[in-house]
């Protein structure tokens, strides 16, 4: 096994930790090591797992109730301010509502917030399509100045928060709600702009980010029974862009498919597609959301009928390999 | 609008057999909100059921008045009430939030026949309102814009951005109704964010303000009248509720904002509601 991955990935007791915890942990982390680090959050302390840091540093927290386009300006004051503010609501409010602040208050002014999206993907679930963000790395990727961030299991998240804590520059991270398999170790290296290869092959490259990272390692598993050897990258900076490993790996294997819990207009599908049909144009299939809106269900329900399964990824290297 | 008293007993019945349906709904959902819903259902039971003008058969009906949900995480309330005015089976209720379910987690216009607008998030329905007002008034029509609110949602600028502009343009046929019931998911209302005092805000944005225990149906009704008398301004029903109302672990809880009950709760709820709290036996245990 590949010596990022967690050993015990396959098995039945891989554990199983939602990727917000990441930031809940990472976030003290940060609060602890610099004192500049502030918390603001829009009336969703536990579910966006403010709650430790508001615990630990009730100085530096801030409740600024149901007004997320507010939270985005005071985040920006306070950083003009010298401090390190993270800002945390769902994505779909933050940066979904709050959009214009971002851009004007935070990007363009190039202000060092950081903003926590929590509850994105379809994996939201029973909540239904007005809370599933399956647009925030699209509107967030488009903007000058912004880091875009989408961690693959509850490590990664943490290690995307401290990382964002030291960056000087906008940052936007995406978490998600529900429980997933932890897929590194706490030892496996995380850096803002750098993708990792879990996985070599020379057939196909399989980039994914988020979870969903889960099942392209499975459908290279299923692959590999079919004699097909894919190359599997976790691409959690999906700006800045790994553009070296994503060109190497494209390069021995002629062909990618990208895999996001996310509409494939302007999410990983957009910046890897941008990037290769400018440096070295290969077909590429996406499999994500396919420009529709969720609805209420299970996670597991959702994920199966909206096509983003080890079996979709499986499928689309079929056709890539006809 | 004068109402009977047998009438007004009739409502309450009703109102209690919709927050059994709430409690059962949620039980089945595994996910979802109780307090708000239970604390809405006298408002709601009011609505649907005597002041507004509405006709399940025709549910697009241009003469309709239109009752829009801004605090759209509420729906289970809106659900059983549209479900029991004969907008769709009352069957139906045990598919919310389930995969291909016409009862989305939050409010869908165009899935289910008498939901009006789409929310969730919160904050958009005044402004909907306000939209669908104007309209109503470019049309001439005599329909009125009834919009359910909560307090949380007060803290969004839109809500205060819609109420801005219903002054503006002396919305008579529009009607607020806030569930005033100071809790959101963090805790009070007040101490998450002060939003007091409401009805002072209001009236200095050119509305007409009524306060009523959002429990007292013949006083929503009332409200809901004197609006009508209210020519040159828009009207917000201030409703005092109890978020969590009839089920006595849940009431005042904000911990009961966004989770269901388990097995044991729910049947403790229902006993409790189909009691009336003790004061009358029940017919089911
Ligand atoms: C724009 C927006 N931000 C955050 C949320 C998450 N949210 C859902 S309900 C809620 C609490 C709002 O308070 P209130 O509507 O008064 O809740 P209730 O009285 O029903 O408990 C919040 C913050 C949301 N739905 N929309
Ligand atoms: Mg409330």
């Amino acid at each position: 096994m590949n010596k990022f991955l967690n050993p015990k990935l396959f098995s039945k007791d891989v554990e199983m930790i939602p990727t917000r915890n990441g930031y809940g942990d990472g976030v003290v982390e940060a609060g602890r090591a610099n004192p500049n680090v502030v918390v603001l959050c829009c009336d969703l302390v536990e579910s966006t797992r403010s709650l430790p840091f508001a615990q630990a540093f009730p100085q530096r927290f801030f409740e600024m109730g149901v007004a997320e386009q507010n939270m985005a300006g005071v985040g920006a004051g306070m950083a003009a301010t010298g401090k390190i503010p993270f800002i945390s609501s769902y994505a779909v409010f933050s940066p979904g509502r709050n959009w214009d602040q971002i851009r004007v208050s935070i990007a363009y002014s190039n202000l060092n917030v950081k903003i926590m999206g929590a509850h994105s993907g379809i994996s939201v679930g029973p909540d239904g399509a007005t809370h599933q963000a399956l647009e925030d790395i699209a509107i967030m990727r488009v903007l000058p100045n912004m880091v875009v961030l989408a961690p693959c299991d509850a490590h990664e998240a943490r290690k995307a928060v401290l990382a964002a804590a030291k960056y000087v520059g906008p940052v936007y991270i995406r978490f998600t709600r529900e429980k997933t398999p932890v897929i590194t170790r706490p030892s496996t290296p995380f850096e803002i702009g750098k993708a990792v290869v879990l996985r070599e092959g020379s057939d196909v490259t399989l980039i994914a980010c988020g979870p969903l990272v889960y099942e392209a390692l499975l459908a290279a598993e299923q692959l590999s029974k079919r004699g097909i050897d894919a190359e599997v990258i976790n691409c959690p900076s999906i700006k800045p862009l790994d553009k070296k490993t994503i060109l190497k790996s494209v390069q021995k294997t002629g062909a990618a498919v990208t895999v996001e819990e996310h509409q494939t207009t302007g999410g990983l599908f957009g910046a890897i597609a941008e990037f290769l049909s400018q440096t070295n144009p290969v077909p590429i299939i996406p499999v994500g959301m396919d420009d529709t809106f969720g609805e209420s269900g299970t996670p597991d329900e959702l994920l199966t009928k909206y096509g983003m399964r080890s079996k979709n990824i499986e499928r689309a290297v079929s056709v890539l390999m006809r | 609008m004068l109402i009977r008293e047998s009438k007004v007993r009739q409502l309450e019945v009703l109102a209690n057999t919709i927050r059994e349906d709430i409690v059962s709904m949620l039980l089945e959902a595994g996910s979802g909100h109780s307090a708000g819903p239970l604390g809405m259902a006298d408002v709601f039971t009011a609505l649907y059921f005597h002041v507004a003008k509405i006709d399940p058969k025709k549910p697009r009906d241009e003469k309709r008045d239109r009752i829009i949900l801004s605090n759209g995480h509420i729906c289970p309330v809106l659900y059983a009430s549209l479900a029991h005015a004969g907008f769709f089976p009352r069957s139906e209720l045990k598919t919310l939030r389930k995969l291909n379910s016409r009862l989305q987690g939050h409010p869908h216009r165009g899935s289910l026949p008498g939901v009006e607008n789409t929310s969730g998030p919160l904050g958009q329905g005044l402004s909907q309102s306000v939209g669908v007002a104007l309209a109503l008034k470019l049309n001439k029509s005599r329909s009125r814009v009834f919009c359910l609110m909560s307090d949380g949602e007060q803290e969004e600028g839109q809500t205060w951005e819609a109420a801005m502009s219903a002054g503006k343009y002396r919305l008579n046929n529009l009607v607020g109704i806030m569930d005033r019931n100071n809790i959101q998911i963090d805790g009070q209302t007040e101490f998450v964010m002060p939003l007091e005092p409401l009805s002072d805000k209001y009236r200095a944005f050119g509305w007409h303000v009524i306060e009523v225990d959002g429990h007292n149906i013949r006083a929503i009704i009332e409200a809901c009248d004197e609006a009508k008398s209210i020519i040159e301004k828009p009207t917000l029903i201030l409703a005092h509720t109890t978020p969590g109302k009839g089920v006595d672990f849940m009431e005042n809880d904000y911990l009961w904002h966004g989770k269901p009950p388990t097995k044991q709760e729910a049947r403790e709820a229902l006993r409790q509601l189909r009691t009336l709290g003790g004061r009358i036996s029940s017919e089911h245990e």
